[in-house]
């Protein structure tokens, strides 16, 4: 009995290593082509896997080409700003959504559902021409813009304060706390993995996110990461080892906060359910 | 005296709960209401208009894009294009993550080293992951076609095939989103007690049996809600073709999403009255495929 389930574990594990190994191989591509010559990446006999030596020129060319210090800052001013309005809006309505009963919640609820089933880009047109209209294409606002409010994180927040227990409220009431104190002292504090996770997927909505930049950024100054590959792709469409720096450059930050908080990102969607 | 006195109260508590409710959904509701619910009107009623050329604002033109839209078979193939990718992208994608979470739905060693390598896409911003998969897939010199002709196969135009560039942008789409499925599977499967699993070795079910009997009735809520997002996502699919599929390739009449000429239309032709329209009728797939899953569900779905 003991043996077959040896047997088992190893082609368990045989199975899961293929798996990985598939799913690393393109990360691993990345980083060898960046550090090879133009040269080396094209070569066809011998085909080489490894650099001969390992070279920072693509790098160096990169981001001479292109102004990644700048890139970098605009996707952190734009991660920020919808950071902080998603925790200020969905906190708040996600407490009433969960917590409150009054007239028309239901109805309103409804319309954050049916925001989340939307095709995006429905939006799109006309939040361009709101962004145009106010002077404000290429600022970092316009980053910012579609994701003042979240549907998504409305929801998320909703679920969370939904599965708080019931006593809570009703001891601060009695202690004379009005539903705001009820909110800010005792509530929210509980759902702090919660708002980690909204925090998670704010982030990643807009780190990932390619089209809205491309329409309403597109000048170099005030771009983020996406669009700048985007353009960068466009200009030097052949030369792998620097297309391949430079997406290991937009890579790497989101990927090391990844490794150092994984439990964060994994559990955050884990426990939320989430719609990237 | 005292009834009266507990009703008031019910009424105050009542009437702050509605101050404070309203004060507190304000915010998402006006942004909400601005953002997203106003502009798909406004999407809507911006497709009955032909955006004129060089400013001259907007002319109402009726139907006229509706009758361009059916008969443009660009359009038609676009659905097509988008149909088959999610048709490809989606089950695979599931079928993968729910294997790999049963493998790792137990205590073993290097449980968490595999869940993060199989979710490490996730974090990844999909252009540079469609710019490593073109090289990936390049024809001459990638690293597929290497590995290829080193076991003595042909080389594959991965991406200017027409036949072929469709399944190439879905392994990219199941590569990037495998993760993400395994681990909400493995939040639903961590909701199953074990005592069913043990009923039924006692009644001699082998895992097979124990995987379609228990597992997968017991999992169908969050199967429910995976397919529901992955099609509506996948139906989006965008970035992959618009980073690897070029303007000058034989195969993107035949890769080309509807939301890609969505873009092309809006933005870079400039022609927002049709692309407008070329969005509602994506609002109306998706909406018809979302009622009719969730109608669907009643029949597969197990809520306990």
């Amino acid at each position: 009995m003991k043996k077959i389930g040896n047997w088992h574990k190893l082609i368990k594990h045989v199975f899961l290593i293929i798996g990985a190994v598939i799913m690393l191989i393109p990360f691993a591509w990345m980083i060898l082509t960046a550090f090879k010559t133009k040269s080396e990446a094209t070569q066809m006999n011998p085909f080489i896997i490894f650099p001969s030596q390992w070279r920072t020129q693509a790098f160096a060319n990169v981001v001479r080409k292109m102004d990644f210090i700048k890139l970098y800052i605009n996707t952190l001013l734009m991660i920020f700003g919808r950071i902080i309005c998603a925790v200020l809006t969905a906190t708040t309505a996600g407490y009433a959504f969960g917590r409150l009963k009054f007239k028309g919640r239901d109805l309103c609820f409804s319309l954050v559902l049916f925001q989340m089933m939307v095709p995006v880009q429905i939006f799109i047109i006309p939040q361009y021409l709101m962004v145009s209209k106010l002077g404000m294409l290429n600022t970092i606002f316009s980053l910012i813009f579609p994701g003042l409010v979240t549907a998504f994180g409305t929801f998320l927040m909703r679920q969370a304060y939904m599965g708080l227990p019931k006593d809570l409220e009703e001891a601060a009431r009695l202690d004379g706390c009005n539903i705001g104190q009820t909110f800010l002292y005792v509530m929210m504090p509980l759902t702090k993995s919660s708002m980690v996770a909204l925090g998670i997927f704010t982030a990643l909505f807009g780190y990932k996110d390619l089209m809205w930049p491309l329409i309403a950024n597109t000048n170099q100054q005030s771009m983020p990461l996406a669009a700048g590959l985007a353009k960068l792709q466009g200009q030097f469409s052949s030369n792998y080892p620097e297309l391949m720096a430079g997406s290991l450059i937009a890579c790497i930050p989101m990927l090391v906060l990844y490794l150092l908080f994984q439990r964060h990102f994994i559990e955050g969607i884990a426990t939320s359910g989430g719609k990237l | 005296m005292k009834v009266k006195k507990a009703k008031k109260k019910m009424t105050n508590r009542e009437r702050s709960e509605f101050l404070w409710g309203w004060l507190f959904i304000l915010p998402t509701m006006a942004g909400l209401m601005i953002l997203n619910i106003i502009p798909i009107f406004q999407t809507i009623y911006q497709s009955f208009f032909k955006t004129g050329s060089f400013g001259r604002g907007n002319i109402f033109v009726g139907l006229e894009n509706y009758k361009r839209l059916f008969a443009d078979t660009a359009v038609w193939q676009a659905l097509l294009n988008t149909l088959k990718y999610a048709i490809v992208e989606v089950p695979f994608s599931i079928i993968i993550a729910i294997v790999l979470a049963v493998m790792l739905n137990q205590k073993m060693r290097g449980r968490s080293v595999y869940r993060m390598i199989y979710f490490m896409p996730m974090v990844c911003a999909p252009a540079a992951v469609a710019m490593v998969w073109k090289w990936l897939y390049n024809s001459e010199f990638g690293l597929l076609n290497h590995l290829l002709e080193a076991i003595g196969l042909p080389k594959v135009n991965w991406v200017s095939d027409p036949k072929i560039a469709f399944i190439s942008l879905a392994i990219v789409g199941i590569w990037s989103v495998i993760g993400y499925n395994m681990v909400l599977f493995l939040a639903g499967l961590q909701e199953i007690p074990k005592d069913y699993y043990e009923a039924a070795e006692i009644d001699g079910a082998n895992a097979v049996t124990q995987f379609f009997k228990i597992t997968l009735p017991l999992i169908s809520p969050t199967m429910f809600f995976v397919v529901i997002t992955r099609v509506i996502a996948s139906l989006q699919v965008f970035d992959s073709i618009f980073m690897m599929i070029g303007k000058n390739n034989p195969a993107l009449p035949k890769t080309q999403s509807l939301v890609y000429l969505f873009y092309r239309y809006a933005f870079v032709e400039n022609n927002k009255g049709y692309g407008s329209a070329i969005i509602v009728l994506l609002l109306c797939i998706i909406m018809l495929i979302t009622v009719f899953q969730m109608k669907a569900q009643e029949k597969w779905v197990h809520y306990n």
